[in-house]
């Protein structure tokens, strides 16, 4: 397998979820990832688990996040811990951390100081809400991010409470964005030696999400509202969104209106003229519900699809696990953890043609420390 | 400082959001991107209207956010004179980006092996639907259409509800993303290899990797499928409290937290009894119906300043009026203008600071073609 991050050392200062998540990428594509954990207990994310789900001492959750990965622990407040975490970051290319601003500093580890020891470090700083102004303290937890930028007034409909993602898309994406730049940074240190500081919080990474709402709020300064019936997108007209059937649901996308009704035969969509279905979508979408009803997912899309309309049934992951189209893109893999296998999915990026796939396991605490510490001596020798 | 992708040229041939989202990211890292759109339409995405709201009257919001600083280069590549000149552009450029169905750029002699000939340093990266294997390759990749494929619209709303998309183009962003991920970890290995590669992202994969948690779960868990909580779901695998609650005057967005901690500061008697913290999730709905009707009888703020200094991960839930309003958004500074012909925008930055400084540019979408005279002379075509 052609690994193109071949050679890069990533510490991980990081927890939980968006600075993991960056990592775990980086080291899918080839990065030597090395999580800095507290003695004894390690990072705090092992402890996190979902649906009380434990693989080992460690959450499934940790090992999903943290597989690929290497462990060295440090006492950040020993001197002579310390001194070891120096002579790693003098071996590093890239440094992630997500603490809460301030505590770095604290350590002696900020981005001027390591820059002292590592010109050419790519320091990665990932806050909730950046260094500055009244919530740089407050915790940068998922679905309060969620909450506090407008993001939980997308989904769901109109009489709907605001209703967040299920999943945390904010440390996820955050995580996401921050691998970009940390590839950014390593193409202009290739060319230059110059080392970054990239610094990036949820809240900026869950705006950027909302670009298109936001674009269009600065120009109608009117909150976008979610459809009454089937949202899909709040900012789209009828008929965009999921649709019950008589055995199950169908998701139509954008289409015009006749076009549609001249494939479920609608009689009552011919009322409605094209420009009004942003204005009536409502209207629009309670006749399509009524009318859906009536027949099979199944028969729907006999109708629709090959007439290159948009619409898809809507699976369960019992369901797509079944497809074909699931199976050919051969997104499950074994992680080899003793003898409990854990099966997860891959990194979701091709290179020519070839996937990533990695058996190793998350690593147990401390799991390499003495190994990294006998190379580094080497190399101070 | 340099930027980090000073002297990088980018053509991009791909429309609406996800390939266009790619090139927004790799601009601003300080990439210089061409756009190469068709005669008289252009790409699509300049006349797909969001809502009612249009800048002067006729052009989508969206297309101005997703593609400001890029410039526009017209050619039809159906014409065997332009296709010449397209080529000589692709003998100059670092990457190429489609997001065309699979077959439609080698059909018009722009596949892969054939760009490889001219230009065997290129990275060639395309974004699909769904993969170009398998039984969906020709469907159509429109984002709706994948997440309700995907699973996802089982992740978000209620038990009761339907299944429920997430309201924001997901899985457009995170294959651009990703393709962003998957360009640059080949463009830092062409250092050493003196190489091009073709990189590839679905939307599919995309989006499996987004729910790669909670996918490993049901991997391995028996295939369970996920159970929405009943009450204010907030996330399908995470026990009480998560979620977004009604109060007195608003909503309250609670995070992960202690019931029993929760039960004291609330002055809620009836949580007292769920003292397990394996209960929080069995019981989860009972815990947030009560907790439902509790915190109904006081304001927003009120439960805020209950809670904060007792350091519980809560949070106020806004709107774009009351975010917009508030310092810690202000703080960010995420908002800049661009100019667009005579055009002001109001749209957002992106959301990485590099070297601590914002990146921003003004420079706005190009109008169909506007730089198609000055390219042609640069290059000599």
């Amino acid at each position: 397998m052609h690994l193109p991050l071949k050679g890069i050392v990533v510490l991980e200062f990081s927890q939980y979820l968006s600075g993991p998540c960056a990592g775990l990428r980086l080291a899918d594509l080839g990065a030597h990832v090395i999580k800095i954990e507290r003695p004894q207990k390690g990072e705090a994310g092992r402890k996190l688990a979902i649906k009380n789900l434990w693989a080992d001492e460690s959450s499934l959750l940790f090992h999903t996040i943290n597989r690929n990965k290497e462990s060295f622990t440090a006492d950040l407040g020993d001197p002579q811990d310390m001194q070891w975490i120096k002579r790693l970051i003098g071996q590093a290319d890239v440094i992630t951390h997500n603490f809460r601003p301030g505590v770095m500093e604290k350590k002696g580890l900020h981005y001027e100081s390591v820059k002292e020891i590592n010109p050419g470090i790519v320091y990665t700083e990932i806050s909730g809400y950046g260094n500055h102004g009244p919530w740089k303290n407050k915790p940068g937890q998922d679905l309060l991010i969620q909450s506090l930028s407008g993001l939980t007034h997308s989904t769901g409909n109109y009489h709907d409470n605001p209703l967040p993602f299920g999943l945390g898309i904010g440390d996820y994406l955050c995580g996401n964005q921050a691998v970009q730049f940390i590839l950014g940074a390593l193409i202009r240190k290739k060319k230059t030696g110059q080392g970054a500081l990239l610094q990036l919080s949820l809240m900026e990474t869950l705006i950027d999400f909302q670009f298109e709402f936001f674009t269009t709020y600065f120009q109608s300064k009117r909150q976008h509202k979610r459809s009454a019936i089937s949202n899909g997108h709040s900012l789209l007209s009828a008929p965009y969104g999921i649709y019950k059937t008589q055995d199950g649901y169908i998701a139509i996308a954008m289409m015009p209106l006749q076009k549609l009704n001249a494939a479920i035969d609608c009689e009552a969509l011919t009322q409605f003229e094209e420009e009004d279905t942003f204005k009536k979508r409502d209207e629009i979408k309670a006749v399509i519900s009524t009318h859906l009803l009536t027949g099979t997912t199944t028969s729907w899309l006999k109708k629709t699809q090959p007439l290159d309309l948009w619409v898809m049934p809507v699976l369960n992951w019992q369901e797509l696990k079944e497809k074909q189209g699931y199976k050919i893109l051969e997104m499950e893999q074994q992680i080899h953890l003793d003898d409990i296998e854990i099966t997860t999915t891959r990194c979701p990026v091709r290179i020519n043609g070839q996937i990533f796939l990695s058996g190793k396991p998350a690593p147990q605490v401390g799991q390499h420390t003495e190994h990294i510490k006998a190379a580094l001596s080497l190399k101070y020798e | 400082m340099s930027k980090l992708l000073e002297d990088i040229l980018v053509l991009d041939f791909s429309q609406f959001l996800s390939g266009p989202y790619a090139s927004l990211r790799l601009s601003d890292m300080g990439a210089r991107v061409i756009k190469i759109e068709r005669p008289v339409i252009g790409d699509i995405c300049r006349t797909l209207y969001v809502s009612d709201v249009k800048i002067d009257g006729a052009e989508s919001t969206i297309f101005h956010a997703i593609n400001r600083n890029k410039e526009s280069f017209v050619a039809d590549i159906k014409d065997e004179d332009e296709l010449e000149k397209i080529k000589k552009l692709i003998k100059k450029a670092d990457i190429l980006i489609h997001n065309f169905r699979p077959g439609v750029m080698q059909r018009v002699g722009l596949g892969y092996e054939a760009v490889k000939e001219i230009n065997p340093t290129l990275i060639y990266a395309e974004i699909s639907g769904y993969g170009e294997k398998g039984e969906w390759k020709g469907f159509p990749g429109q984002d709706l259409l994948l997440q309700s494929v995907s699973g996802i619209a089982y992740l978000s709303g209620n038990e009761a509800d339907q299944p429920t998309p997430m309201g924001v183009a997901a899985g457009d962003i995170l294959a651009g993303t990703h393709l962003v991920q998957g360009i640059l970890a080949a463009l830092f290995s062409r250092f050493n290899s003196g190489e091009g590669s073709l990189v590839q992202v679905s939307m599919l994969e995309s989006l499996l990797d987004f729910q790669f948690e909670v996918l490993t779960c049901f991997l391995n868990d028996g295939y369970a499928l996920p159970e929405r909580s009943a009450v204010n779901n907030g996330h399908a695998y995470i026990a009480a409290p998560y979620g977004i609650y009604q109060t007195a005057d608003g909503y309250i967005a609670l995070a992960m937290g202690s019931i029993t901690l929760l039960g004291q500061l609330l002055q809620c008697d009836l949580l007292y009894k769920y003292n397990e913290p394996t209960e929080w999730f069995d019981k989860r709905d009972e815990i947030k119906l009560i907790l439902k009707e509790h915190l109904l009888t006081k304001k927003t703020k009120e439960w805020l300043h209950i809670l904060e200094p007792a350091d519980i991960w809560c949070s106020d839930v806004f709107d774009y009026d009351t975010l917009l309003k508030s310092d810690g958004y202000n703080v960010l500074d995420m908002e800049q203008m661009v100019y667009s012909g005579n055009k002001n925008i109001k749209t957002t930055r992106c959301p990485v600071r590099v070297d601590g400084e914002a990146l921003k540019s003004d420079k706005g979408a190009p109008a169909l073609g506007q730089d198609t005279l000055m390219i042609g002379k640069e290059f000599g075509l």
